[in-house]
């Protein structure tokens, strides 16, 4: 397969009152043609700050990045130009599904007026370029009429009942679920080549969120889409991810096909992650140590002081990535080669 | 056109908007039809010494003043020059506190600070004081009272516009909209102001009612439009000496001035609760 997005050596600061917190850290991330792709980790360890700089709206003034590309079809888009990105990438070949559908619509206008706001500027059938958007714009009829029939097509796709009916409701008479099902179609519309969906069923019931992620994986493996999920629940990148990336404190720690994850896990710090994940029976077992501040964060592989395989190497040195059978990475001195959970 | 008549008939389902409503609707009519509802409409200007202080009678139904003239029918005109008053300087206020607060809410930095804190200077000094102090220097007149109750009242939109602006700002549908190239003009006045319209109308009905209060103090400290100009708060000190004997005399403007502002605050709070978009329901979801 074909890469679609490569994240190199990402470094990415956020001023703080005590000094630059180093929120990415070196960060690499791959993503090719149709394969969805599972970015873990724990809260805090940047991996809304990753997806944001994928898409390129890190808050200004704030964040800044020190090093690094984001490589998407042949083109960084941290030096390609903002008009021109604007232009063909966001909204466009990289969309976007928020983790909070309730307040992702605007309460005040009809879906339909929100759906057909989007695809007046963002619509596969617009043409590109054309400089900055004028609010004296006109959106053609015909173009208007093709784009909403896509709508209604796209709205039968995520299950959403009458469509011409539903478009006329306001965000607020929708339930949770039906409101992302909206935000999924929104960002399946302008036909991107990457879907970056940044834990989209957080905010949704248990129930709910099976029924969501089977939608979005046969949607998007339907329309040959890539997606970036962002999660911190294991059970849901086991679900719907073709491959998971574990990030730790903004790098990444190990990447592996999702049966080689959960099955041979490398990394200690994936193996306690695994371990941490309530079973019925079984006791909870967290990591011990506490997350590590990211303004004077551990040298070397920031997870040494919390690791039980941790030498004086582990202290000074970043691992190396060290490949693995299978097109599985894992950056440690010492990875782990046992099945999951025959840890001591 | 229907989101009026929604917000109307929703309105007139809540017992206290509905009398706000009832008020101000009467407070209009009397000041559009005042003469034709006045019964001695030259009273405004003429005097008749011979029937001064005259008490309520069937000839004048609420007795008559010091100048002989119908207080009936100089309270009808007073009512225009009431809603004269609270339309513009609300109008007024809106036109400079809206954009002030829209652009503070949006522009983070030196700019939106330093809007708030010139609006933070004018909230710091008591809204009558400080019209007051504005009325004196540029003397009594009834521009002038408005251009003193505008300059003064505008902070209060300010305020509004730029809390709701700033917390809209974490919304996921603004912080997108802005990712998608869309210019600040557009954000704001296409996306943020329909999602602050109902604070603002409510705000604005119950800055009618405290203008028009505030503009009664003004008269009544002799800073209004001067006599024979029939101003509410004017007629009220000019009854001060005739008390307690010609008691209707000060009861009548005293009572309009308290039923205006009531009506108004009324209105406002019963708007608060009918402009929630969450209550609002689509005609589509009504029909079936």
């Amino acid at each position: 397969m074909a890469e679609l997005l490569a994240v190199r050596g990402l470094r990415v600061d956020f001023a703080t009152d005590r000094g630059p917190a180093q929120v990415l850290d070196g960060m690499n991330l791959d993503i090719e043609t149709g394969e969805v792709v599972g970015l873990v980790g724990e809260s805090g360890c940047g991996k809304t700050t990753l997806a944001r700089a994928i898409l390129g709206i890190l808050p200004e003034g704030a964040a800044r990045i020190r090093a690094g590309e984001v490589r998407f079809k042949g083109t960084d888009l941290l030096r390609e130009d903002p008009g021109a990105v604007n232009d063909r990438v966001r909204g466009r070949a990289i969309t976007f599904i928020p983790q909070d559908p309730f307040t992702s619509f605007s309460p005040v206008f009809p879906v339909e007026t929100q759906i057909m706001d989007l695809m007046k500027w963002k619509s596969p059938r617009a043409r590109n370029g054309g400089g900055p958007a004028s609010i004296l714009a006109r959106y053609p009829r015909a173009r208007h009429r093709a784009d909403r029939e896509a709508v209604l097509e796209i709205l039968r796709a995520v299950q959403i009942p009458e469509p011409a009916r539903a478009l006329r409701r306001l965000p607020h008479e929708f339930s949770g679920g039906q409101r992302q099902r909206l935000m999924i179609a929104m960002a399946l519309l302008p036909r991107p080549d990457l879907i970056i969906a940044d834990e989209p069923t957080t905010a949704l019931d248990v129930t709910i969120q099976a029924q969501i992620l089977r939608l979005l994986r046969a949607l998007v493996k339907e329309r040959g889409v890539s997606v970036l999920f962002t999660t911190h629940d294991l059970g849901t990148a086991h679900e719907i991810c073709d491959r998971v990336v574990v990030m730790y404190a903004g790098q990444e720690m190990e990447a592996a096909p999702t049966d080689a994850f959960f099955g041979r896990p490398a990394h200690p710090y994936t193996r306690r992650l695994l371990m941490s994940v309530p079973s019925p029976g079984g006791e909870i077992r967290d990591i011990p140590g506490e997350v590590p501040s990211l303004v004077a964060p551990p040298s070397g592989c920031r997870f040494h002081p919390r690791c039980d395989y941790a030498t004086a190497e582990c202290r000074d040195v970043r691992p190396a990535l060290r490949a693995l059978a299978g097109a599985h990475g894992v950056r440690c001195h010492h990875p782990v080669d046992a099945p999951a959970g025959a840890d001591p | 056109m229907s989101a009026v008549w929604f917000v109307v008939t929703r309105l007139t389902r809540d017992r206290s908007a509905l009398i706000g409503l009832v008020l101000i609707a009467l407070l209009v009519l009397s000041a559009a039809l005042a003469p034709v509802l006045a019964t001695h409409p030259d009273d405004v200007f003429e005097l008749h010494p011979s029937e001064r202080l005259a008490a309520p009678s069937g000839a004048h139904w609420l007795g008559t003043d010091r100048m002989g003239a119908d207080v009936y029918s100089r309270l009808l005109f007073g009512a225009r020059i009431t809603i004269l008053i609270g339309i513009i300087a609300v109008g007024a206020s809106l036109a400079i506190g809206v954009p002030i607060g829209l652009v503070a809410g949006y522009h983070h930095g030196w700019l939106s600070d330093l809007l708030m804190r010139v609006s933070d200077i004018f909230l710091a000094v008591p809204q009558v004081v400080l019209a007051i102090a504005i009325a004196q220097t540029l003397g009594p007149s009834l521009p002038n009272v408005i251009l003193a109750l505008s300059v003064t009242y505008w902070p209060w939109f300010a305020r509004v516009v730029y809390a709701e602006t700033r917390a809209l700002q974490k919304e996921i549908f603004v912080e997108s909209t802005a990712a998608l190239g869309a210019s600040p003009w557009r954000l704001t006045v296409l996306h943020v102001l329909p999602n602050i319209a109902s604070p603002i109308i409510v705000r604005a009905s119950i800055g009618m009612g405290f203008t028009i209060l505030t503009a009664a103090a003004l008269g009544f400290l002799g800073l209004g439009p001067p006599p024979p100009t029939p101003e509410w708060g004017r007629t009220i000190a000019e009854s001060r000496e005739f008390l307690p004997d010609a008691w209707w005399y000060a009861t009548a403007p005293g009572l309009a001035i308290f039923l205006t502002v009531m009506g108004f605050n009324l209105l406002g709070d019963g708007l608060r609760d009918v402009l929630d978009p969450r209550l609002r329901r689509s005609r589509t979801a009504r029909d079936g």
